[in-house]
């Protein structure tokens, strides 16, 4: 699975202009775009979406051509066959647990998943440990069990890649690292790769195989954190904060990471 | 007082009242959530052109109808020669005032329940592999309905009460185009205070009570 990303964007506001100009490409299980706010690491995942249309420039996801201005492609959103978890995962508040699975596979006229859908929902449900939750509404569950509903929403279609916006802010601290290790044993379940953009430098360190550092709308660095000592790409080792914590984390790879099971956060 | 000189005015109300929000609601609808979802110069004016009928003087409202649809008007003279249909002086002709008058209100609570759905959600479906149609239909509906329902009870209490426009567009045949407020109107003028009094009653009592059914729908929901 390998990501290509090259894209331009001027974003206007009445107070300023933001030039996005963002190109790195990744193939590891787990990407991680790292940046300041306002660095143009949620431009870009919308970008890759489909959310938001770059002015110019080419985005690949696994040998697929998702946009690319020269030749006038720009495949919409919902044949992207990107999964997207929003930051506060955006789940249907009119609709239960089970319902906001069932969402994507079902037909426009459902809203209660069709027999053979409610098995893979219940599958899923399952796995995430939530079927339990699967009559309830989003604001009656916690922000960790909300989280796996985004989840679990998400996967239903087989997504060649998973977006994942900000994805522990919305949770308390001793509930992001737990969430952290539930997410790495989720993408070894589901083999999907994952490209994650944080500002949280703990989200580097207990999940980048690859680390993209976006600033002002470039990308300043790309770091492989697969082996150590970790070095940029023009081989200059990396130090300071991030190799510290990659030093205290004992996550590092697939392997370790498929001996944490799903663990229920209540 | 005869039950006839109540009843039927009352039901023909309701038959017009019924269709004119049907009407406006599915209009309403149309075009707010069109207009809501799109950025285009000269929005701010096609918005309030919407809402011009709310403000308009019914009288002038109904002269406009009897120029579009009345029997050399452009729609009413084809309407005439196509189908061999005229719409003054009928009920159908008061469903066209009050689908007009009640228009605004249904258009305005839509456009503002649409305004208050959050994108995020239309675009979670989207990225799901929703169409635009499933999107509105599974997403933007279900969270924007209660306001609309709010409006389409706002624009059905403002059908009932229609006088102006009708009178010009239905005229005042008894069992046939006298609708409630013009009933009341004519008993007023004939000197029937009891039909008056009770058509009056009755008419007063609906309107409080949508009032008070569509201000609880427009309380906000989903909080916390």
């Amino acid at each position: 699975m390998r990501i290509e990303v090259s894209i331009r964007k001027t974003l206007r506001s009445k107070a300023r202009e933001f030039h996005l100009d963002v190109t790195f490409t990744c193939q590891d299980d787990v990407s991680v775009v790292f940046g300041a706010s306002g660095s143009g690491k949620s431009a870009t995942l919308r970008a890759i979406a489909g959310l938001d249309r770059p002015d110019s420039g080419r985005i690949v996801v696994d040998g697929r051509v998702l946009f690319d201005s020269a030749c006038g492609i720009d495949v919409p959103a919902r044949m992207r066959s990107v999964g997207y978890v929003f930051q506060d995962y955006a789940l249907f508040p009119h609709l239960t647990v089970e319902e906001n699975v069932a969402l994507p596979v079902n037909p426009w006229w459902r809203r209660r998943p069709a027999r053979d859908a409610a098995n893979r929902v219940r599958d899923l449900l399952d796995i995430f440990e939530i079927g339990s939750l699967a009559q309830s509404y989003p604001w009656q569950i916690s922000g960790g069990q909300r989280q796996r509903v985004g989840l679990a929403r998400t996967l239903i279609r087989k997504p060649a890649i998973l977006l994942l916006d900000e994805p522990f802010a919305a949770l308390d601290p001793l509930l992001r690292i737990r969430m952290r290790q539930e997410l790495l044993s989720t993408q070894w379940l589901f083999k999907v790769p994952m490209l994650v953009i944080t500002h949280d430098p703990q989200d580097v360190a207990g999940l980048a195989e690859n680390l993209v550092v976006l600033h002002k709308g470039r990308v300043e660095r790309t770091v492989d954190l697969k082996g150590a000592p970790y070095r940029d790409e023009k081989g200059i080792p990396v130090r300071g904060v991030i190799r510290r914590m990659l030093m205290d984390t004992s996550v590092d790879s697939n392997g370790a990471a498929a001996s944490i099971p799903l663990r229920a956060a209540r | 007082m005869t039950s006839a000189e109540v009843m039927v005015p009352l039901l023909l109300t309701l038959r017009v009242a019924c269709w004119a929000t049907l009407f406006a609601t599915a209009f309403g609808v149309l075009v707010a959530h069109t207009i809501a979802r799109s950025r285009f110069p000269g929005r701010d004016l096609l918005d309030a052109a919407m809402t011009l009928p709310m403000v308009m003087p019914p009288t002038v409202l109904g002269y406009y109808i009897l120029v579009l649809v009345g029997r050399r008007g452009p729609i009413g003279s084809w309407l005439d020669s196509t189908f061999g249909v005229t719409l003054i002086f009928t009920w159908q002709g008061a469903v066209i005032a009050s689908t007009l008058v009640a228009f605004p209100l249904v258009y305005k609570a839509a456009a503002t329940a649409f305004e208050g759905v959050d994108a995020q959600y239309e675009q979670a479906a989207r990225v799901l592999g929703k169409s635009e149609w499933a999107v509105f239909l599974r997403v933007t509906l279900p969270l924007a309905w209660r306001g609309i329902l709010a409006g389409s009870m706002l624009g059905f209490a403002r059908a009932l009460g229609e006088f102006g426009a009708t009178l010009m567009v239905a005229g005042n045949i008894p069992g046939r185009t006298q609708t409630l407020s013009i009933a009341i109107y004519d008993a007023v003028e004939a000197g029937r205070d009891e039909v008056a009094n009770f058509l009056v009653i009755v008419t007063s009592v609906v309107c409080i009570t949508i009032l008070v059914a569509s201000g609880k729908l427009l309380k906000p929901r989903y909080a916390g």
